[in-house]
């Protein structure tokens, strides 16, 4: 296949997007046609072996097929001085569309997942209301829920890559502490009308029923707005790892204050100034002045495949794909660049994107065989525009970690080996 | 004919009767579900963990570092190590200075803006393998020690809700409220 045969949308084998309806080729391009199947070329076509013989029966509870590729969340070694603390990533390399499977959606714990029976659970509403209430989950299964597509990202995502240094890993391994999934709850302003909120109330705390009892504070105006009080997710009771049987959801915030295994509201005049809002989460900048209550996650993209680790086994066409996301607001456009940022591409979108959701882009990319920097860049609605590493690192230097959104750099070399690059 | 100019006029005093509020309109009124059961702050005394900064939700007790010595000992020494010198990376709870050239070390002393987190954050989750085993007399007493192995009190000072939330920590003008900026 020549360079040359395709219209280009911008340097180093980016194409137009039309091309996605025209090509009917996907993935591993026209070279690799003839070797498709294990089939010599041109011989007939034969009848497959489980085409011959029943298969497996129904089963009570799905799984993956086992040649579905390493559909596994990556955790870390347990540590006997951190009982229960870690975190498992999502394989984003290895989904496609917007949806997070529940099995797969990534955990941040910092004391275990607490096996807790909900006919012993309680959700109490207390501190500057008029009458404070106690829920039992079985009376919380009666109110009036709404379902909502959210992303949730840990704000340490993505971390590491702000300090540099050798960062090869996987879009897993990288980025993996970012999921989405339908929630479905009841509106925390419903619960907190009940109980009457006093005018002074500024603030709400939240705690869970983890050993941790992991406490957060959010503002007063986000309670009443789109926070839900989610008992499912993707359908089915929200899992254990994600706070069952009921948790905060505070759509587009750092994922740390959605509080899972939700027992406590308290309303407060001011943040309770929780450890986990003072000594972690927050940013220390080159003054060394910290940012605290940094609440919504910027806009950010990556590109899922090709990504890190993975090895383009020849040269020719690729569909480059990946999803985007913004705390602020829905996603308006995607653009790629095969060349390291000098030139852009505008994605196409795979389906409407949602507020507060992950988007999925696709732009198919023909690679000739030499070395390339993938890179992709998002805006959201209101306007935010994804920055490159040198943005962020200029505005708040090394030491802070957190709320890290820049652009991702895989670099391709002439063997089709993709890695992690700062550029 | 005359039927109908009726339904129309009637109509029209329904319309303007909706619009004064005076009548629902049937099905347009949300059933308001209340279920949830009233209960009173005492019933909370046990239950309700938040020791905040300006002293609310922090139970009667006082003690000093040199009593909380041995509760350290007992309950903290194991993970964070003599001195508060910590373990590992997130088990430091002493020393460290944010004016250091290099990325600072964050701890309780050079960092945490605020006293009653410690009190807090001690009486919900640590000790980590054990939480919720000290007394509230305890917790005052180990708080102390920290604060003391910090350098912020000395080691008879007495610590309860009022002593602790009067504390000015190292770094207590040191953070930036983003909250207003959605
Ligand atoms: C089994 C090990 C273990 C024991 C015992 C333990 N801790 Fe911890 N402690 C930890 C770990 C791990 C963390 C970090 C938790 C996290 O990051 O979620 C921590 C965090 C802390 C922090 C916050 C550190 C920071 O900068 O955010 C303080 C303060 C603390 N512990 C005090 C104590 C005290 C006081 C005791 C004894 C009463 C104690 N710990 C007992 C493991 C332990």
């Amino acid at each position: 296949m020549t360079e040359t045969q395709w219209e280009k949308a911008a340097g180093n084998g980016l194409l137009n997007r039309r091309h996605l309806l025209q090509l009917g080729l996907t993935g591993l391009g026209a070279a690799g046609a003839n070797a498709v199947f294990g089939q010599e070329a041109g011989s007939a076509l034969q009848i497959p072996e489980w085409s011959r013989t029943p298969g497996e029966n129904a089963s009570a509870y799905g799984g993956a097929s086992r040649f579905a590729g390493n559909l596994q969340r990556m955790a870390g070694t347990p540590d006997p001085i951190y009982p229960g603390g870690g975190s498992s990533r999502s394989p984003l390399q290895f989904l496609q569309g917007t949806i997070t499977p529940n099995a797969l959606h990534f955990e941040r714990h910092h004391a275990g997942i607490p096996d807790i029976d909900p006919a012993g659970h309680m959700l109490v509403i207390n501190g500057l209301v008029r009458q404070p209430l106690v829920f039992s989950y079985e009376n919380l299964l009666k109110y009036r829920m709404v379902s909502r597509i959210y992303f949730l990202e840990c704000s340490g995502n993505s971390g590491a890559l702000l300090r540099g240094g050798n960062a090869d890993g996987t879009a897993q391994s990288l980025h993996g502490l970012l999921s989405c999934a339908e929630w479905t709850g009841i509106p925390l302003s419903t619960l907190l009308d009940e109980a009457s909120v006093l005018p002074e109330a500024r603030w709400v705390a939240a705690v869970g029923a983890d050993a941790a009892s992991m406490g957060r504070s959010v503002p007063i105006e986000k309670a009443l707005d789109d926070v839900l009080v989610a008992l499912y997710q993707n359908g089915e009771p929200i899992r254990p790892g994600q706070g069952y049987p009921v948790r905060l959801f505070c759509p587009g915030w750092e994922g740390n204050i959605s509080v899972k295994w939700l027992t406590q509201l308290k309303l407060m005049r001011e943040p309770a100034q929780f450890r986990d809002e003072t000594s972690k989460y927050t940013d220390t900048m080159p003054d060394r002045s910290s940012l605290q209550f940094t609440f919504p996650m910027g806009v950010k993209s990556l590109i899922t495949s090709p990504s890190g680790q993975m090895n383009l086994p020849r040269p020719g066409i690729y569909q480059v794909t990946g999803v985007a996301w913004s705390g602020h607001g829905a996603i308006q456009r995607v653009e790629v660049s095969a060349d390291g940022g000098n030139t852009w591409a505008e994605a196409e979108m795979q389906s409407e994107p949602g507020a507060k959701a992950l988007a999925r882009f696709t732009i198919p990319w023909e690679w000739s065989g030499g070395s390339a920097v993938l890179q992709s860049r998002a805006t959201d609605s209101a306007g935010n525009v994804q920055p490159v590493r040198d943005e962020v690192l200029a505005a708040r230097g090394t030491i802070s970690f957190y709320h890290n959104n820049c652009i991702q750099s895989w670099g391709v070399d002439d063997g089709g080996a993709i890695n992690n690059v700062y550029v | 004919m005359s039927t109908s100019r009726n339904a129309v006029t009637f109509g029209r005093i329904l319309a303007l009767l909706l619009l004064a509020g005076w009548v629902a309109p049937v099905g347009s009124q949300e059933t308001r579900i209340q279920l949830g059961t009233p209960i009173s702050e005492d019933q909370l005394s046990g239950f309700d963990l938040i020791a905040a900064p300006d002293g609310s939700g922090m139970p009667p007790g006082a003690g000093t570092a040199r009593q909380g010595r041995e509760v350290y000992e007992l309950n903290c020494l194991r993970c964070h190590n003599v001195n508060g010198e910590g373990v590992s990376g997130n088990t430091v709870i002493a020393g460290g200075d944010m004016r250091s050239e290099e990325s600072p070390l964050r701890t309780v002393g050079s960092f945490w803006p605020h006293a009653s987190t410690l009190f807090d954050f001690i009486r919900r989750a640590m000790p980590a393998d054990m939480p919720k085993t000290l007394t509230d007399e305890e917790a005052y007493q180990v708080t102390a020690y920290v604060l003391f192995l910090n350098g912020i009190i000395g080691e008879d000072q007495s610590i309860n809700s009022e002593t602790l939330t009067a504390i000015a920590m190292p770094n207590g003008n040191g953070f930036v409220d983003q909250s207003h900026l959605h």
